[in-house]
């Protein structure tokens, strides 16, 4: 059986929680952490008698995100009952999108290796409304927190189109990152922000034959690595079940699995694909949605430069490596901070590395975001243009940087208080570089000679130079006159 | 002076002008309550000690000379399927029978700020489901008129405790005629709004785009009256309409206002099911209507004969979704000791629904259940279209359509309660209005042989009850069908 070999075919639909005040239907606060059912009101309790209204901010959001992933956005759209019994769920039917989702027919753009990408196409975007919690706490009962209940979700299903663990991971973080840019989701995975639940399946080649494996639903997975890992655990269960029973993909035996944390497997959760049958209608309680178009032009209008794109740009602009184009782009406002400090008149290399190697470890200390360290972007633009001219060295770059964090004073008055200027006066310098070979003949000889011992000689020479300016003296230049006086 | 004869609109103009107290009007209907509920069974639960409270009140902001609203002192009942924070909210059912709503229906805020009274919750069938008041689980009701008779329904304990002058106005709901139907049987006025004129928040729901809060009066002038005070766009109702396209107006103002040039629809077809007295009385009104110089314009509206088969469709899919959340687990009736969660929602659900209930969110189910779901629901809201059309087409030419409210006059308690269908046809005449969203009042045009009283339809274009009332208002002017009082008044 050598001739055996595997794609794997993966779907995901993803849950992002929207970072709204208030709730979908009705003006509870949105808030994670508070005391169990204190986040509540008639509405989202399911009260008898109560009815809906719209929350116009979710679909604003939802209507962004929408646009970001491509997708065409409805004209029309509307409101279902979705209907299910379950104690998390109040009125026992969930409000939710059926027929007309607000987006369809959309697609990601992810990056595999250097300079490749792929597009991940999007089925469908649509908002609904969370369920709560069931807790269970020890005894023989259950507790139920509605704290959740009608926090907007934004639901996205994309198409069987990513064919690894991996690429699964870098498109849900790549997601993460298009709506913490749209700002319309913190996506803190720790607050269950995002929930991904990935559709597996392996397409086996042997003898020339394609088979499929039947389709595993993974439910409710909270962490990028559960999610990969999920996923590579799969690929193996399921080749081995073929292997070993053949049991091929058919219309109703999806089977539903966990994903157990501690053990690293996936769970088998319901064996057949049950005949949910959800009874959708429209709900008679909301009216339908239209948008015009100016209202959507607007809402495109709020559209940022997408973070791949951003990224790849400062590759390309700004030659940076793709590594710090990445690490640049991980947040809109380091992104923005960056090319504001450009935009100042600053070297982009040198502020990239002011930034990912100064402001960054800074702010990982402090907790915040490089924008809200207080040093102001045009300050980071100078501090590099000092550098590049050769005012001061890269290494008090750093000094400089710290300093402002610290005090929050301009760069000029911290270079000139702590006397970080290079001396690169070269009649100033040639003085001394004079007096520096007037001491050290043997150098000078050892300079003459070849190989090792000459590149070591004149290393000492210019050390020798760096000393007697107690470190001002601009190496460059140094080396210039030393290379001048020893040719 | 005999406190029950006076009108709501009366009343409140002695109140205000201080010739009678609001402590004296509250302690002289409570006085009735006491000695005529124990045969009507109109209330589910009364509040004697707030209304007097309330009433107290109102009496002392008139002898100050504050301003009051425009419903000062007058006691209301209201259906018992709309939240209010004094007792409870049952909607007739055992599933609720101990139901504390958290919050007060929009309806029952503006009742508030009127300075009406609220003295108590009035009968209904179970959830609003039913054309009798029969399917109450909590309460039996009869009718003022002949106590051997059902009140009509589900409005039916609103409407005869009106009758009866245990209070001076209802409010009911209609989903396929709750507040026309019984308002028929009882002789008292009763109109269904257009859907989306009266806000529905609070008012526990049955069919979401069929129901629709009303008022049930004695006289077409308290109907504007309390109308004036209910009415308007609602932020917590979506489906509530926006008065800038559907402006409110003064409907008690303009009330003796004729209608000029008036044009009248009639359907004779659709008729020819009603009972021979009922449509003797119809014939009698339009006559008097053409006395009036009125113009009378027999039309053809020919999807009305599929309006019970779309309703009983609609209704139900609405309602066994409405009706999901009442599952023992947040709220109201939770079955003792269940085996496991499962048995939580089921043993609760079936112990708390009656009999028509469970039938209904059967229907329901099954004709939103895939595979169905196009050959029922989807169809039902294509003849609803069609109705609509017919509607639409009508008022083309005409101001209004009369018609019967029923095929009958009341018929007996226990006649068709084991006949579901036979029960649902008594909604023939009135399911139409529910399903194209019109407007449409039943007030009183005669008796039967047996002293029953005869209700009269009118219907007309949505947003239009300005007109609506005036033209009902020019026939109750030329008659004295609504003074009559059921023979346990005397």
């Amino acid at each position: 059986m050598s001739d055996l070999g595997y794609k794997v075919v993966v779907g995901l639909e993803i849950h992002v929680q929207l970072c709204t005040k208030s709730k979908m239907f009705c003006g509870c606060a949105v808030e994670f952490g508070a005391a169990p059912n204190s986040k509540v009101c008639p509405v989202c309790l399911g009260m008898p008698g109560v009815l809906p209204v719209m929350n116009k901010q979710a679909i604003e959001y939802a209507v962004l995100t929408a646009f970001a992933l491509n997708c065409k956005v409805a004209e029309f759209t509307k409101w279902d009952r979705k209907s299910y019994y379950y104690p998390d769920l109040p009125k026992n039917y969930q409000i939710s999108q059926y027929d007309l989702p607000l987006g369809a027919e959309g697609f990601i753009e992810i990056q595999l290796g250097q300079g490749t990408s792929k597009k991940i196409r999007i089925r469908r975007v649509h908002l609904e409304e969370d369920a709560g919690k069931n807790l269970h706490t020890a005894g023989n009962y259950s507790q139920v927190d509605l704290n959740r209940t009608g926090t907007p979700l934004l639901e996205i299903v994309t198409e069987p189109d990513m064919n690894s663990p991996a690429e699964v991971r870098v498109l849900a973080i790549e997601l993460q990152r298009i709506v913490r840019y749209l700002g319309v989701s913190e996506a803190d995975m720790q607050k269950g922000h995002m929930r991904f639940e990935p559709n597996v399946n392996l397409a086996v080649t042997r003898g020339g034959t394609e088979y499929k494996t039947p389709i595993v639903e993974v439910k409710n997975l909270n962490s990028f690595r559960a999610l990969e890992k999920s996923i590579e655990y799969e690929i193996g269960r399921q080749l081995d079940e073929f292997l070993e029973t053949g049991r091929l993909m058919e219309m109703g035996n999806k089977s539903t699995r966990g994903w157990d944390d501690v053990q690293e497997v996936t769970v088998l959760q319901r064996e057949k694909e049950e005949a949910h049958d959800y009874r959708y209608f429209p709900d008679p309680d909301l009216v339908p949605v239209t948008f015009n178009q100016n209202w959507l032009n607007d809402i495109k209008s709020h559209l940022c430069e997408q973070p791949l794109k951003k990224q790849m740009r400062y590759v390309r602009e700004y030659k940076l490596s793709d590594y710090d184009a990445g690490v640049l782009t991980a947040e809109r406002s380091r992104a923005e901070f960056f090319e504001e400090a450009v935009r100042e008149g600053g070297d982009p290399k040198r502020i990239c590395n002011i930034i990912t190697q100064d402001l960054l470890k800074l702010a990982n200390e402090k907790g915040c975001g490089v924008a809200e360290l207080g040093v102001p972007a045009k300050e980071v633009a100078n501090l590099a243009q000092m550098v590049v001219m050769g005012d001061i060295s890269a290494s008090s770059s750093t000094l400089v940087i710290e300093e402002m964090v610290e005090t929050q004073q301009p760069s000029q008055l911290i270079v000139e208080e702590h006397d970080l200027i290079q001396k690169s006066d070269a009649g100033e310098l040639e003085q001394i570089v004079d007096l520096v070979l007037a001491e050290n003949p043997k150098a000078i000889e050892d300079v003459t000679s070849d190989g090792k011992k000459s590149k070591k000689a004149r290393g000492f020479l210019l050390g020798q130079v760096m000393q007697k300016t107690k470190g001002q003296a601009n190496p460059k230049v140094v080396s210039e006159i030393l290379d001048r006086k020893l040719r | 002076m005999v406190v029950e004869e006076l009108s709501a609109k009366q009343l409140c103009d002695k109140i205000i002008a201080r010739e009678i107290s609001s402590v004296e009007v509250i302690k002289a209907i409570f006085k009735r309550i006491e000695r005529f509920d124990s045969i009507i069974g109109a209330y589910i639960s009364t509040f004697e000690e707030q209304a007097l409270t309330k009433a107290q009140e109102i009496d002392e902001k008139i002898a100050d000379g504050r301003s009051v609203g425009k419903l000062a002192g007058v006691p209301i009942a209201i259906k018992d399927n709309m939240c209010a924070t004094f007792g409870s909210t049952t909607c007739a059912s055992k599933i609720l029978a101990n139901f504390q709503a958290p919050y007060n229906a929009t309806v029952v805020e503006k009742l508030l700020a009127a300075d009406a009274v609220l003295i108590g919750k009035a009968n209904m069938d179970e959830f609003a489901m039913g054309s009798s008041t029969e399917t109450s689980a909590l309460k039996k009701t009869v009718n003022p008129w002949d106590n051997s008779r059902v009140p009509g329904g589900s409005s039916g304990g609103a409407a005869a405790a009106v009758a009866a002058g245990l209070c001076f106005a209802a409010l009911g709901s209609d989903t396929g005629g709750s507040i026309r139907q019984p308002a028929s049987f009882c002789g008292v006025v009763g109109l269904k709004p257009t859907y989306g004129r009266v806000s529905r928040y609070g008012l526990v729901a049955y069919g979401s785009s069929l129901d629709q809060i009303g008022p049930i009066t004695q006289n077409v002038s308290d109907c504007a009256l309390m109308l004036n005070v209910i009415v308007g766009h609602d932020p917590a109702d979506s489906t509530s309409v926006d008065e800038r396209t559907a402006p409110v107006c003064d409907y008690l103002g303009q009330l003796d206002e004729t209608v000029k040039n008036l044009k009248i629809a009639i359907v004779p077809q659709f008729n020819a099911g009603a009972d021979q007295k009922v449509r003797d009385s119809l014939d009698e009104a339009i006559a008097i209507y053409k006395n009036l110089g009125v113009q009378i314009v027999e039309v053809e509206m020919p999807h009305l004969n599929y309006a019970i088969a779309a309703y009983y469709v609609i209704a139900t899919a609405e309602a066994s979704s409405n009706l999901a959340r009442y599952d023992g687990v947040h709220y109201g009736h939770r079955t003792q000791s269940p085996q496991d969660y499962v048995e939580v929602y089921s043993k609760s659900r079936e112990e708390g629904f009656g009999k028509e209930v469970k039938r209904r969110i059967m229907l329901g189910t099954y004709a939103l259940s895939s595979g169905y779901y196009d050959a029922y629901y989807l169809k039902a809201l294509k003849v609803r279209n069609l109705i609509r059309g017919d509607f639409t087409k009508v008022f083309e030419t005409c101001d209004c359509i009369m018609m019967p409210v029923a095929p009958t006059t009341a018929f007996k308690i226990g006649e068709k309660i084991n006949d579901p269908l036979t029960m649902y046809l008594s909604d023939i005449y009135t399911i139409a209005a529910n399903l194209a969203g019109v407007p449409a009042i039943s007030i009183p045009c005669g008796f039967d042989d047996r002293n029953l009283p005869i209700g009269l339809q009118i219907l007309a274009p949505a947003f239009e009850e300005h007109k609506l009332m005036r033209i009902a208002r020019m026939f109750e002017s030329k008659t004295d069908w609504h003074k009559k009082k059921p023979p346990i008044l005397e």
